[in-house]
This record gives C-alpha cells, structure tokens and sequence, in this order.
C-alpha cells in the first residue's frame, strides 16, 4: 500500500463533528446486548461453582427438567468432544468437564420460559463436587507444594524442577549485565506487586442467540469482535462458522474483556436443544466479576542502575503472572516486552513465568500487561531519583527512546513519540504548580505496541452520491465518526454525506476484534482504500462519459474532472451526478479492501499526578492529572481526549482502590460494585489532555492507535506522588486508605 | 539472505545462534526457513510470535522481506 | 405466583402492565413496556444506570419494585425529548462529547435532570457529588462534568 506524503491542513481531519450514534445514546434508543428481545424467546441462567477448585462427581438435572416451563438443560456433556489447545480451553472455560477451576465456573445452563422460571430451575441442578485444594495467590502457586491446577499443561520453555503450575517461562535481552551494573552509581532492586482488575464495563455481557438442529444459527450480542464470536462459538459446539451469523449490538464498554466468549455458546446451546427457540441470556454484575476476564495479578522484581547524572546503564526485571487456570491467558510476554520499552538502556535482562491458579481465565485490559510492567519499573526508577535528587521528568528525557534507539526487546524504533511527549509534559502549567503540605507530585512514562490484524471494510455510493461505508470493527470510543471523517476526506464530500454501519458477520470479510488500539487505525486505513477504489471506479466513468481515457480524469473536491487543459473541456461531473447514472454507465460503484494491516505506529504517552494524601485516613485527593500522549494524527480531538481521560480514569481506579478480593475458601468477595470500587465523578478532577502528533508514516492519514497506552502511566505515577506526598513508599497496589495509613505510620515503607 | 534475530532464550534452539540467515521472499517462508534450520524452534513459532519488520509488527505471513530488512521476533503481543 | 395489576403514569403516558410481586420497576419498564433505555448495570443500585423519576424523586429503578409504580409519575430518558426537541442537556452531551459507548448516559441525563430540577446554578463539587451515584467507566467524567454545567448556564440564561 501506498504511503503518502504526511500533510497538514485537512479539511476534515482534525475537526470535531458531533458523532453519528449521538443522538440514539442520549435518547436511550440505542441498541445494547441485553435491549433485543424475539418472539418465543426463552430466558436462561447459568448454575455456577461455589467452589474455588473441585472435581465435579455428579450433576443431576432431573428437578430442574421437571419444573413446568423449563425446555432445556445443557451440561458439558452436550458439546463436541477432541478440541485442542486454545479451543479447549475455551470450551472447558464455558462449561467444566471434570473439574471446576475457580468460584463461578459455569457448569450447567437452563433455558425456560420467564427469566423467574430460569432461576428457579438452575437452583434446582443439583452438582455433587469433592473439594480440592485451591491456589489463588502467583507466588504461592509457584511452590512446589502448592495444589496442582493441572498437571501437564506446562510448554517446552519451563525449565525442569518447577511447579507444574508453571506453564510458560520467557527470557530475553541484551547487553552485558554485569559491566552495565558495575558502571551505575547507585543500584537498587525490590519487589512489586499488583493485584488482579476488572475492566469494569458497565453494561454486563448479553447475547440473544438461536440455533437450530440443522446448524443454522444467529447471534445478537455485545462484544468487541463478532468475527471471534462466531470463531470461537463455532470450534466450542461443532458448528460451521459460515452457518452462524453474528451480529453486534452497540457495546456498553469492552476494554479487552469482551474480545472473548464466556456464555455465549450456551445461548446457542440450549436454543438447539429446546427445539431452535432463541434465548436470552444476560450476566449479573457478580457473575460478571466472578466469571468473565479480570487481568492477571504480578509479582515483579526489578533491578536498575542508574549513574548519578541520572543515565540508566543496566535493567533486570523478573515477572510472575497468573492468568487464571489455562495456559496462555496472562499477559507476562507483553509485559517484559514493555517493561524497558520507553528506555535507551545497553544492557537488559527480561524473564517471567505464567503460572496457574484458581481464578477466572484473564482476558486483555486495556494494553495487557504494561500498566503492571510500568508500575514496578516507573515506581523504581522514580524511588532511584528522589534518592539521587534528580527531576524524574529530565531522568526519563535523558534515557527516552527515540528513533533509532534499538529497543528493550530488539528491533530498532523508527518514528515515535515519546521525547514530544515528555517535554510536552515538563512545559505544562501543571508540572510548575507549587504543592502544600501533604501533597506531592509523580510523573511516569507509559507505551503500547497497538496493533493492525485482520480487516475488511466495503463501501457503496448511493444514487445520491451519498456514501456508506461497512466495517467490522464495533464503534466502542468514537470510531464511525473518525472513520466517516477519513472517508468524507478522501471523498471529497462532507462529513454527512457518509454513513458508516458496523455489519455482521455475513456482510463483509473477517475482521479482528476493536482491541488492540486498531478500529479507527485499520479500518480506517481500509475505508480510505476503498473509497480511493470507488474513486478510480467514479473517473473512469467520468472517462468514458468524456470518451477520454481514465489516466486523464482526476479526483478533487468531490467530482471528477479532466486532469490538466490538454484532457479537454468538460465541467465537472460530481458524485451525485455519477450516483445517479451508475446503473446505465457500468454498475453500481462501490470500492472494499481486505489487508492484514501493517503500518502500525506505537504510542508514547507522559503523566503528570498532584495527589494530596490525608495523614490521618490515608485517603488519596487526585488534585491534579494531566496525560500527554502521541496520537500520530488527532482524526476526531475529542474522541482521543476521551480516549486519555478513560484510560487515565482506569488506571487511577487501579493505583488506589481496585483489587479482587479472595478469601480463604478461594471464593471472591467483593464481586459488586459497591466493593469492587470504581472511580466515581466525586473521586476525580478535570483530567488534563495534550495531544502531540508525530504522525505514522504507515497510515494515509498518520494515525496511531490511542486507546490503551493511557492505561499504563497512572499505576506508578499515583504510587510516586502518593510517596512524594507521604515519604512512604508503597510497593503494592491497590494503595488504599489502611495500606497508605499503615505505611505513613511504619514510617517509610510498605 | 535475510537475517533473523531471535531473542536470547531462543539461542539454546538455534544452536547457539542469535542471529540466524535463511533464504526467503516472504515472511512465512522465513519462518519455515528458520525451522528447518532448527527444528527446535518449531515449538515457539507455533505457539505464536510477533515478528517486526523495520521497527513495525508485521502480522501477514504474506509480506515480502528483503535481506536490507532488519527482521526480529519478539514476544507475541495481543491487545485489548 | 400471580402478577399485580399495576397502573402508572409513564413519561406523560397511563401505562398498565403485569408485574411479578418480585420484578423490579427496571424489569416492568424494560420487559412489559418495551423502555429499554434504562439500563442494568448492576442490579443492586451501585451504578446508577437505571436511573429514572418517580414522583420526581431519582431512584434507582432496580432498587424499586414494579408494583410500586402502583399509581406513580415515572420518567425515564425516553422522555427527556419533546418529539425531535432534545433537552439542552442532551444537546450538550452530544456537542461536548460527554459519550463514548453510552451505557452509563441514560442514567446519567436522568440524573443531571433531577440535580438540575432542584440546584439551577449547581457547582462543579455539586456536580460530581450529585453524580457519585451514576458510574461511567469510559469517559473519566470530565467531559461528562463539563456538559452539565453548560447546560446549567443555557437554561438559567434562558429563564
């Protein structure tokens, strides 16, 4: 594909038109999972384990099937055997076989005529379970007398001698460690460790789905990627993915949670078993919590050492991860990779190890693994500054990579963003703010890879001229409106003269998940493609109109016309006026582009937190929070402020109150959202934005992805303001009011 | 020939290697080159890598790679 | 368990539906009367996406039984617009891009309605105190924030 010549002054791009799903939102008329109901539906419910890890003996459904207006029960027992790998342990995660791995997991489901009925019926399956011991705690599942999750799950990269809830070590870097710390003034190591999030969308997952027995089937639900629904369903019940269509409904936030099944094959399941009915079924809050994809909880140690002018000679981290009970679920490999990443260091040592436990199986949050990866190295490094009196931001600015930098985990950078960003920081009104008394300030440095991956995306001109454009990529933070932006852009057109439609699964090719940062990155860069086809499409009809050849016809402002004064004389004909004769003149015009998208550009970003921390409860104030991050090219400003804003909200929520809760019985405790707290209006101030643009050579627009990198920064930039404000060093998250309380009175650290 | 770089816990499957030569046109036949070259490798490779192509992940196994490219694997990244 | 013949007044409208003694108001409006903007997010009134009116007063309506709505004013987000006539709040949203996905932004206009209803002239502190009860999880809430206080000022400089 071509890469174009990066230039400024757009028409379009930049601007901030109200977005096109607006009016539905305000209105309540948009469509969410749960909002779709169908003749005859039935409702379900899922009977779950009260045990953290058990073998199941018996489930006996006879009551259940018994109760009037019950239609179906399915167990483990109704899915296809044989799957490996990956599909195993997506079937094995949405019902049991032989053993429950964690509190919540699925191991029956009812369908039945009222949601009432439903409920009544899973109480009535009776589950005979022998207890087993549990592990819920990464370090503890490590020791080679910790309860075995299951045996014979490790890979070929586990050294001999480990647990076997050891499933995966990873080692990589560069450098000669040794002279790198022999050549630091000052080396320090210690150990940090976050607990398991949620990524705590609003809206519960939802499906209304039908199956009939010929394999025929179709979804409505709330995910991030309808393609992966329909992948994923189909390897778990033995279907032909071409026979399920899935549609997306508007997402009531994903964050990398809902890239993944969890229930949505028993929706498809009982409504084959109750004869094709469709069913309906919708997760509460706790089942939510207990039993969809909360992130991974780490252990880490890191080791650096820094020169006293503040140059870092030599890294050395060491990442433990749990992902729940399946092998490949935690983000360990994405979180050394990010780990050093914002660094120019000579020498670098990366290990880590997923290892098993009795918890739900993680799924992505938000650029998986690097807020971890971030607070345990941006916590050191700033712990490293303060004891050698240097500005941390000028600490970052002097090791920051750059182009050409060869990066902590091998290749070499090209363009980024990350020195813009830092500076940008450091001249901000808000780094030069004087604090008080129990206030004190914390800066970090955050990356994110971002991703391009599978896409496809169609687009038609109407007779009117008007274009609608098709993509697969579900719209969860403004993407149709950067998307009809790009399109009318290229178009020529206005911004109104673009419809763009999130389709199913049957109307375009595969599509990758929104995740990853991609949506307004790869389908954009997709629909730019298409409506430059359907624009060579629209000349050579103009061409032939003229009886002049196509190479003569140029494109501008949204009409066709001859290329220069030797092409000849003929006015312009519009798209309108190509719209309108198409069917006479050829066909209906539409362009589509089907790519693996490369190109990607990562984003750097720099936070600045003011924090005043009360002495006497140990409660933290944010006073002040500013995120500076590299976009490429703003497409829409406001979405990407909302993208900085959100994620900064999260990660905040993260530092200080976040955490999941087991108790002894390795059962969750806090699975509400009174317990599990999220950062409510009064928690937060305005959230400061500045978004520096060095735009990607790889997209025909220079974007970059920003959704996920905001994530990141906030775990240390609140644990070093929190311990700027306090002298108390904590090295735990979340830092919540008894843990900081308890670390000011121990006098320094925790 | 393009050369490969792989990350240093890959060396013990690549005989010691670091950097290994293979002689391929497209990334997907760099991968196979790689392992044939070293069979041991082929257990990583299947499990998932990312590959980057010039400081960019390159996911279409399709695309072309000329010996001018610095070329490494790296751990597979997955967003969310 | 027989139902509850329950009558009601429903954004402007006389409702009646059928409700199970153990249905929340939530349930009545989204399942019998087809008022799917209110939303449940939490089922135990932590979010505050189920936000409506009744007899004024913001409720959670997961937290309201449906046979209470026995006789009742409700008013949800369906009825914050006049025909094609948004309310200066949901203008605002839209033009402040106080939204990202959405979920939380029904409860959330109720919400800012009621607060609104009651405090004209509201702070930023009164805001966000007000609005502890409605969690977003995409937005950070500063665009959120920014949006009631503008409608605030269009409406008292239109009275």
């Amino acid at each position: 594909m071509a890469k174009d010549e990066l230039k400024t002054g757009y028409r379009l791009i930049g601007t901030r038109p109200d977005r096109p799903d607006g009016l539905d939102k305000v209105t309540g008329r948009a469509r969410y999972g749960a909002d779709l109901s169908a003749p005859g539906m039935l409702h379900a419910a899922v009977v779950r384990s009260p045990h953290a890890h058990a073998r199941i003996v018996k489930i006996d459904a006879t009551k259940a099937l018994a109760l009037p207006g019950v239609k179906a029960v399915v167990t483990r027992a109704d899915l296809p055997t044989g799957l490996t790998g990956e599909d195993w342990n997506l079937q094995e995660n949405t019902l049991a076989g032989e053993v429950v791995l964690y509190d919540g997991h699925a191991v029956a489901a009812v369908a039945a005529t009222t949601k009432f009925i439903a409920q009544e019926a899973a109480a009535l399956v009776e589950v005979e379970y022998e207890i087993l011991p549990h592990v819920t705690d990464v370090d503890l599942a490590m020791k080679l007398d910790a309860p075995v999750i299951r045996a014979g799950t490790a890979d070929h990269s586990v050294p001999e001698g480990m647990s076997p809830n050891v499933v995966k070590y990873i080692e990589f870097g560069h450098g000669d460690m040794d002279a790198g710390f022999a050549a630091a003034d000052l080396v320090r190591e210690h150990t940090y460790k976050t607990e398991a999030t949620h990524q705590g969308y609003i809206e519960p997952h939802a499906c209304l789905g039908q199956l009939g027995g010929d394999g025929k089937g179709e979804m409505w639900v709330c995910t991030q990627g309808h393609w992966y629904i329909r992948k994923m369903c189909s390897a778990v019940l033995g279907l032909e993915a071409a026979q399920l269509r899935v549609t997306p409904s508007e997402i009531g936030g994903g964050f990398g949670g809902k890239t993944t099944i969890f229930m949505e094959p028993l929706a498809l399941a009982l409504s084959r078993k109750a004869g094709g009915k469709p069913v309906k079924l919708v997760m509460s809050r706790s089942e939510v919590l207990r039993a969809t994809g909360p992130t991974a909880s780490a252990s880490m140690d890191v080791k650096l050492g820094l020169k006293k002018d503040g140059t870092m000679t030599a890294a050395k981290v060491m990442f433990r991860m749990q992902g729940g009970p399946y092998i490949g679920s935690s983000p360990v490999g994405e979180a050394l990779s990010c780990a050093l990443a914002c660094y120019d260091v000579a020498a670098v040592q990366h290990e880590g190890y997923e290892v098993l436990a009795n918890r739900p199986k993680a799924a992505a949050y938000r650029a998986p693994g690097s807020p971890m990866a971030a607070f345990a190295v941006e916590s050191l490094l700033d712990e490293m500054c303060r004891e050698l009196g240097l500005d941390p931001l000028d600490v970052r600015l002097k090791n920051a990579a750059r182009e050409g930098t060869k990066a902590s985990y091998g290749p070499t950078y090209n363009q980024i963003g990350l020195v813009e960003s830092l500076e940008a920081a450091k001249a901000h009104p808000n780094y030069a703010v004087k604090l008080g008394p129990n206030q004190g300030r914390g800066v970090a440095a955050g990356f994110w890879f971002n991703h391009g991956g599978e896409t496809s995306v169609s687009l038609a001109i109407g007779e009117d001229g008007t274009a609608t454009v098709s993509v697969g990529t579900p719209d969860i933070g403004g993407s149709r409106a950067s998307i009809a932006l790009m399109t009318a852009e290229t178009l020529g057109v206005g911004y109104d003269d673009v419809r763009v439609n999130v389709v199913e699964t049957g109307a375009l090719g595969v599509n990758e998940p929104t995740h990853g940062s991609r949506a307004t990155f790869a389908s954009g860069m997709a629909a730019v493609e298409a409506a430059r086809q359907a624009i060579k499409t629209m000349c050579a009809r103009a061409a032939a109109e003229w009886g002049i050849e196509p190479e003569a016809v140029e494109w501008r402002d949204g009409a066709a016309m001859p290329a220069g004064p030797n092409a000849g004389k003929f006015p312009p004909m519009t798209i309108a006026e190509i719209g309108a004769t198409m069917g006479a003149t050829g066909g209906p015009i539409s362009g589509h582009h089907e790519v693996t998208a490369g190109g990607v550009g990562a984003s750097f970003g720099a936070h600045v937190v003011d924090v005043e921390v009360d002495p006497e409860t140990g409660r933290t104030t944010i006073l002040r929070y500013l995120v500076v991050q590299d976009a490429g090219r703003a497409i829409h400003p406001a979405y990407v402020e909302g993208q900085y804003q959100g994620g900064a909200a999260q990660g905040i929520g993260w530092a200080l109150n976040e955490e999941y809760v087991y108790g002894e019985d390795g059962r969750l405790q806090n699975p509400i959202f009174l317990d599990y707290r999220v950062p409510v209006a009064s928690d937060l101030p305005m959230i400061d934005t500045v978004i520096v643009e060095v735009p990607n050579p790889g997209h025909p627009y220079g974007v970059r992805g920003v959704g996920e990198t905001g994530i990141t920064p906030p775990l240390p930039a609140v644990a070093n303001a929190v311990a700027a404000a306090t002298g108390a060093r904590l090295r735990s998250l979340p830092l919540s009011p008894p843990k900081v309380l308890a670390a000011i009175k121990a006098g320094r650290h925790g | 020939m393009v050369e490969v770089n792989l990350w240093s816990g890959l060396r013990k499957l690549a005989d010691g290697q670091l950097v290994v030569s293979v002689q391929a046109a497209t990334l997907r036949e760099m991968l196979a080159a790689l392992i044939a070259a070293h069979p041991g490798l082929q257990p990583v490779i299947k499990a998932g890598v990312s590959i980057s192509v010039n400081g960019v992940i390159e996911a279409d196994m399709s695309a072309t790679v000329d010996p001018a490219d610095e070329v490494f694997l790296i751990q597979r990244i997955k967003g969310g | 368990m027989s139902k509850i013949h329950v009558t009601s007044t429903v954004n402007g409208d006389p409702v009646e539906f059928l409700a199970d003694p153990r249905e929340s108001l939530l349930d009545c409006l989204r399942d019998h009367l087809e008022l799917t903007g209110s939303k449940e997010g939490c089922g135990t009134g932590d979010c505050g996406a189920c936000s409506v009116q009744m007899d004024g007063v913001l409720v959670c309506s997961c937290l309201v039984l449906g046979v209470e709505a026995q006789g009742k004013k409700i008013d949800t987000i369906e009825g914050m617009a006049v025909g094609t006539d948004l309310h200066p709040l949901q203008r605002k949203f839209i033009e402040h891009a106080a939204l990202q996905c959405g979920f939380c932004t029904p409860g959330i206009l109720v919400a800012a309605k009621a607060l609104l209803d009651e405090q004209p002239d509201p702070t930023e502190e009164q805001v966000r105190y007000w609005l502890a009860g409605n969690l977003c999880r995409c937005t950070g809430y500063d665009k959120i924030i920014r949006a009631v206080m503008d409608a605030a000022a269009e409406m008292r400089g239109a009275n």
